[in-house]
């Protein structure tokens, strides 16, 4: 089938090994990866500080790119709850509103898409190492990701998971809270950091990039240089 | 990062008296307490044996999440007929001799009160935990016009002592230790020291017996009234409820108009959840339902019963139809006890009465949007609150909605102008599409500006590393692949 991959912003900018390795697992899987060229940011920054005026441009521009999609496929919970989730809230009572309500039920965050629409669990991938998984709020939360990354964690040969205590709470990065409330995203994220570190795992594994900033710029602040890793790049590993 | 070994200090007892900024007041607050390691550890420390305790009693429903489906239901059914259920419930209790004031703020609840108090020569008040109390700054009043008031909740007497606002609106005292109650105890009540939570009760029940004895009034709050029977219901653990209400010869009972439930048989589902929710019990130690004051063949209770129904702008939330679920709320502090804002920042920083995820939702609706605004912008939205709270109010988003209104009434311009360069920016992909060789070109020199004041993301990089931007964007990655595609396909 042909999938579109809508690569958020951040992760194009900064972590583009995390949606390269998902374009490498669709291709094996026999799948055609589709990148509409066009694409830019959801325009979750300016909606989630409350500026929903000015995040309506952004979020047409990405509802067009994927007009003709039949299946939009996200590296990141977050932007794709912002396309899933609150696009129809933002363009309610609009005349763009049926268009936001069509594209809504086409997004897919990765690790769901893998498990329940194409129905694999076990990619060949293997990657010794004693890993712990941060859920993404917004994945967890808004889209009701839970049992799909873990799934497919554990037909991982050589990965060992290892749950940290409270690996529901928050990281602390929440977008532009974490420049707006520094010491207390820094809180949340060193809070996080001592959970992760309680379990001696010696890689963090997220279906988020920005929780993995987070998670990442405390850790290697704190001097401990754990690997930070996209779901989708060690399930590439086959 | 600094370790205090001191409790945290909290702001003065009336935040709304305070002249300085709220906004200010939180950002110096919160700053502070996220640095101190002993309130951190504190915190942690006493909401690790709730979550214990919590999910023991959610397992006891046959399913936790059909029991808040009901929850939310009968209070959305109250709620949505606030107009029949709170007339119904006033002619009841007052059917049954008790008087019921209506007053719509702060102002009128507080007037009526000390009218009470004077006409029947009130000296002495002993008072249950109530914190519609706090949210019209009762006890300050009444001591500011002479009366003895006196906490009875062990939480409350104890941050009644040390001159602050309680913590949390159902741990008053949740910040401090065994320890520096002892302490406090020492200091103020010339007690011996003790570590044991059971000695510290006595310390405090043997100065409290006195003044149930001797007051003139009890004031309490309400956790439901009940329309059909005309009844309030208080549920509470250590039975001071009981006493401040029933031995006095005057009760005076304050309590939001959201309390409202429709019929007495809703308390069996609502109090086992508030119990579970509130502090993980299946149900609290005492639960107390009141009718009215003494009947003339009755031996004891009080001669006079007052029930003050405080609207207080809760009808101005009640009109905004997005948030109306807001006055669901049972009070349980469930959503500050998952918040991992509230946990970090403590609830003193929040300057309000209602702390953590719904205080930050309601406080800009029963204060003023603009003023309180920041409160809905701290937090990650997360949504940890939303996904436990017990009646399902849609906390994270209605953080989200405070967000929106705020700053469609009133912009900041230089976030307005901002973002309205990020919209233009992101509608074109031409313009995007130089981001990537601009941040490989500013890197260098953004580099050479870490820590110092110049560094325009100091924000984050102050406390975090930042990642450097990889040799290409995905985007390029993308193009230079479809010009050579991989020659493997396995």
């Amino acid at each position: 089938m042909q999938i579109s991959l809508f690569v958020p912003c951040f992760i194009d900018q900064f972590f583009p090994d995390a949606a390269l390795s998902i374009v490498k697992i669709l291709e094996k899987l026999g799948h055609e990866v589709h990148y509409p060229e066009g694409q830019t940011c959801c325009g979750q920054p300016p909606f989630n500080s409350g500026y929903w005026q000015e995040a309506k441009g952004a979020a047409l521009h990405t509802i067009r790119q994927f007009r003709d999609s039949e299946f939009i496929v996200s590296p990141s919970g977050s932007c794709g709850a912002m396309l899933r989730v609150f696009y129809p809230e933002l363009f309610a009572g609009t005349k763009y509103e049926a268009e936001a309500r069509q594209l809504a039920p086409r997004v897919w965050e990765f690790s769901t898409f893998l498990v329940h629409k194409l129905g694999v669990t076990d990619l060949g991938a293997s990657f010794p190492c004693r890993a712990t998984f941060h859920d993404g709020c917004h994945g967890l939360r808004e889209l009701g990701i839970k049992q799909a990354p873990r799934t497919l964690l554990k037909h991982v040969r050589g990965l060992q998971l290892i749950e940290m205590s409270e690996a529901e709470t928050c990281c602390g990065f929440g977008g532009t809270f974490a420049v707006k409330f520094p010491h207390i995203s820094t809180a949340m994220g060193e809070v996080k950091c001592a959970s992760i570190l309680e379990t001696s795992a010696d890689c963090v594994i997220s279906n988020d990039a920005s929780c993995l900033m987070q998670i990442q710029g405390i850790l290697h602040r704190m001097g401990k240089l754990i690997p930070c890793l996209h779901i989708a790049q060690v399930l590439s590993k086959f | 990062m600094s370790t205090n070994p001191q409790a945290p200090q909290a702001p003065p007892h009336d935040p709304s008296s305070n002249k300085q900024n709220p906004e200010k007041l939180f950002h110096t607050s919160a700053n502070h307490i996220t640095r101190n390691l002993h309130h951190r550890s504190i915190i942690q420390k006493a909401l690790g044996g709730y979550y214990l305790k919590r999910d023991e009693q959610k397992a006891r429903f046959s399913s936790w999440q059909n029991a808040r489906t009901a929850a939310a239901s009968i209070k959305y059914e109250a709620i949505n007929h606030l107009d029949h259920y709170l007339v119904q419930f006033a002619d009841k209790i007052e059917a049954n001799g008790a008087k019921v004031f209506w007053a719509s703020d702060g102002s009128e609840a507080l007037q009526y009160i000390l009218a009470v108090a004077r006409q029947n020569n009130v000296r002495r008040i002993i008072k249950s935990k109530t914190m519609t109390g706090e949210e019209i700054h009762l006890s300050q009043t009444l001591a500011n016009e002479g009366y003895e008031v006196v906490e009875s909740d062990l939480g409350e007497f104890i941050v009644q002592l040390r001159q602050e606002p309680p913590y949390h609106i159902v741990f008053p005292a949740m910040h401090l230790t065994r320890g520096e109650i002892s302490s406090l105890f020492q200091q103020k009540l010339g007690s011996p020291p003790s570590n044991e939570p059971e000695e510290l009760t006595m310390i405090a029940r043997a100065a409290l017996r006195q003044k149930y004895l001797q007051a003139d009034m009890g004031i309490s709050g309400a956790n439901f009234a009940i329309a059909e029977t005309g009844m309030i219901s208080i549920t509470e653990n250590e039975g001071n409820a009981r006493l401040s209400v029933g031995l006095p010869p005057i009760h005076v009972v304050i309590l939001g108009i959201e309390k409202i439930v429709p019929r007495l048989q809703d308390l069996a589902l609502l109090l086992p959840m508030l119990a579970t929710a509130g502090a993980g019990q299946h149900l609290t130690g005492y639960n107390t339902l009141i009718s009215g004051p003494r009947k003339t063949n009755e031996p004891d209770g009080p001669e006079q019963m007052h029930v003050i129904l405080l609207d207080n702008r809760r009808t101005t939330l009640l009109a905004d139809a997005e948030q109306r679920d807001a006055l669901h709320c049972i009070r349980c502090g469930a959503c500050l006890n998952v918040c991992p804002i509230f946990k970090n920042i403590g609830g003193h920083s929040y300057g309000t009465t209602y702390q953590g995820p719904i205080g930050s939702v309601i406080t800009p609706h029963l204060r003023d949007l603009q003023t309180w605004k920041h409160l809905s912008a701290a937090s990650s939205l997360c949504g940890a609150c939303s996904e436990t709270c017990p009646v399902k109010i849609d906390l994270h988003h209605h953080l989200l909605h405070n967000r929106r209104n705020a700053y469609h009434l009133k912009p900041n311009p230089l976030e307005k102008i901002l973002w309205f360069a990020f919209n233009l920016f992101m509608q074109s992909p031409f313009l995007y599409n130089l981001a990537a060789p601009l941040n490989r070109l500013f890197t260098p020199f953004f580099s050479l500006l870490r820590k110092t004041p110049l560094d325009p993301i100091r924000n984050w990089t102050k406390t975090r590393d930042f990642p450097q931007p990889p040799p290409k964007s995905f985007k390029e990655l993308w193009r230079q692949r479809k010009k050579n595609p991989p020659s493997f396909q396995s």
